[in-house]
């Protein structure tokens, strides 16, 4: 008899069950303790808050945490502009001259080694005598992440029937119109999604903005590596159980888009 | 003129913004670590000579080109510590694919094998670990292994260990962190292709005579091979570069090539070897790179 989709072996049960325990068992365990009010990170003292207290009278913190939002937030827009306009020329232009190089230097940044990125992004900007802080590091974000959003848009509209704009054309659009009335609205769940996958990239990035931000403006996960360094802290438990929270709404929103835009189709990167 | 083509000239304009932005910060940058890898260390701001400064006019530049040095990639062949991690770097990349490979592939066939309807959940799942807070996931491994730890507590009451054992600063420690970053990544495209694998060619083998066992290894899995190579690749590719996991959870004692660039760059303050160093990443990492963009054109060309 042969095994059939749907049908599962005791072997493909257990496999999936490791395999979800050890993906989430370390976040859920992370999340609990950091409700422990003991000082003692590994002793249970009961629940508490004292840490999610301690985080907002972290003056230092806090500038990091508010530099890392406004960094996402606008790395992340001018991302998903730059990021569609390069998925809809890259589906839609046909060849164009350079259109190798175009697509290379749009698929390099998702598996570059960050350490590179960063590095070859402050020597431009020292070469530049840019000075360095929070444009910089929106600079650099929007350069890695805008790769991504490309990624999640092209797959939607490549998947996008040509013939509905070619109606919309005959029927008296010009291309243009044709293209903001009829496909725009189709493929906006997948620029919702890229710009929420943007946010989080940025949101999660400790090299990248290592080498390109300045002095005085760290963003928080640079604070919270280098508090990691010197060894484990409750208070970082709160302020990553609030990180994880955060990315979790983004994540809701962002499934829901995809949900209305209907079957987004499998895609081979993990997005 | 068909639609086709009128529509391509305006589409062709929208290239334009995100090509010019990738030009001047992601290609001339490169040009950049090229030339500094080239020049030679200063104690100055910026720390390196020669400076190129364009105002001075063409003589300048060629001025610059002459000074150009590559004593930064000779003490990178010569200098046993630039070698070392140069090596660790890939063998820690192949053993943590090899691990990945082992681990996800189960995974995989076992969300391929699920009711289909339970099918976009289990990729969902897999899915937010990717956008979790990368070093938020090391730093919940760090709770877990640290000396006094949930691990060691665990092991201790089981009575597997009579002492806590040393997790933190190890290789073990490293590899796990790797694993648990990289496991969607390699999950994703195993899935991808395990499951638009047609049922029928397995009843068929059935049919034919073949056990399960056998079904597996000479249909299924030669089938999944180009799931396998992207998988490897998207782990491999980034973990050869890796310098948080390994600066985090391993020990002190060898460094792999991104610790190495860090080092240089921030406590040495040694620009050209750190950029040296990016050079002889980027190489190591071209063969790769142009092999997955191989695999990609095939996967998008097959309609996939």
């Amino acid at each position: 008899m042969a095994p059939r989709i749907g049908q599962m072996s005791r072997f493909n049960i257990t496999a999936l069950a490791l395999g979800m325990a050890f993906l989430y068992l370390p976040i859920v365990i992370l999340v609990i303790y950091s409700f422990n009010d003991s000082r003692l990170v590994t002793v249970w003292g009961g629940w508490s808050l004292r840490w999610y207290h301690e985080f907002f009278n972290d003056r230092a913190m806090l500038d990091a945490a508010w530099m890392s939002l406004r960094v996402a937030a606008l790395s992340a827009t001018i991302a998903t502009l730059l990021g569609t306009l390069a998925a809809v020329g890259l589906v839609r232009g046909e060849r164009f001259r350079g259109r190798a190089l175009f697509s290379g230097m749009l698929y390099a940044p998702l598996v570059m080694p960050e350490v590179i990125s960063g590095l070859s992004l402050l020597l431009l900007f020292v070469a530049l005598n840019a000075e360095r802080g929070f444009w910089t590091v929106t600079i650099a974000h929007t350069t890695l992440t805008m790769c991504f959003v490309t990624v999640v848009v092209q797959s939607r509209l490549a998947s996008i029937d040509r013939s509905l704009e070619e109606a919309a054309m005959d029927l008296g659009c010009d291309p243009v119109q044709a293209f903001l009335r009829v496909t725009l609205p189709l493929i906006v769940p997948s620029i919702v999604a890229g710009w929420m996958l943007a946010f989080t990239l940025s949101l999660d990035d400790v090299v990248i903005a290592s080498f390109t931000t300045g002095p005085g403006s760290a963003t928080l996960p640079i604070r919270i590596y280098s508090e990691v360094r010197l060894g484990v802290k409750p208070g970082i438990n709160a302020i990553s159980t609030m990180v994880i929270a955060l990315i979790s709404v983004v994540i809701v929103i962002a499934s829901l888009a995809s949900k209305l835009s209907g079957s987004q189709g499998k895609s081979a990167a993990p997005l | 003129m068909s639609a086709r083509r009128i529509f391509a000239q305006p589409a062709r304009y929208a290239a334009i913004a995100p090509y010019l932005w990738m030009v001047l910060f992601f290609l001339v940058p490169f040009g950049f670590v090229l030339k500094i890898s080239l020049s030679q260390t200063a104690i100055a701001q910026p720390p390196y000579v020669p400076v190129f400064d364009f105002a001075e006019g063409w003589t300048a530049i060629k001025e610059a080109f002459a000074q150009l040095s590559f004593d930064n990639f000779k003490l990178l062949t010569s200098d046993s510590l630039y070698i070392s991690s140069y090596l660790r770097s890939i063998v820690v990349a192949v053993t943590s694919t090899l691990i990945l490979l082992l681990i996800g592939y189960p995974i995989a066939y076992g969300m391929a094998r699920l009711p289909q309807r339970w099918q976009p959940i289990a990729m969902m799942l897999v899915i937010v670990p990717f956008w979790t807070s990368f070093l938020i996931r090391i730093y919940a491994w760090i709770n877990i292994l640290q000396h006094d730890g949930l691990l060691n507590q665990v092991l201790l009451a089981l009575h597997l260990v009579s002492a806590p054992v040393v997790w933190l600063s190890t290789d073990t420690a490293m590899y796990i962190g790797i694993v648990y970053s990289y496991l969607p990544f390699m999950i994703l495209p195993l899935y991808a292709t395990l499951s638009k694998m047609d049922a029928s060619l397995l009843e068929a083998a059935a049919d034919l005579g073949a056990s399960p066992r056998q079904a597996f290894w000479l249909v299924t899995f030669p089938l999944s091979l180009p799931g396998v190579g992207a998988g490897a690749l998207l782990c491999f590719i980034p973990i050869v570069g890796e310098f948080v996991i390994p600066d985090l959870l391993a020990g002190s004692g060898s460094m792999m090539i991104g610790q190495t660039l860090w080092l240089e760059f921030f406590t040495n303050k040694d620009w050209p070897v750190a950029a040296a160093a990016a050079v002889a990443l980027l190489v190591l990492l071209v063969p790769p790179l142009l092999l997955y963009d191989r695999l990609q054109r095939r996967t998008l060309a097959g309609g996939g």
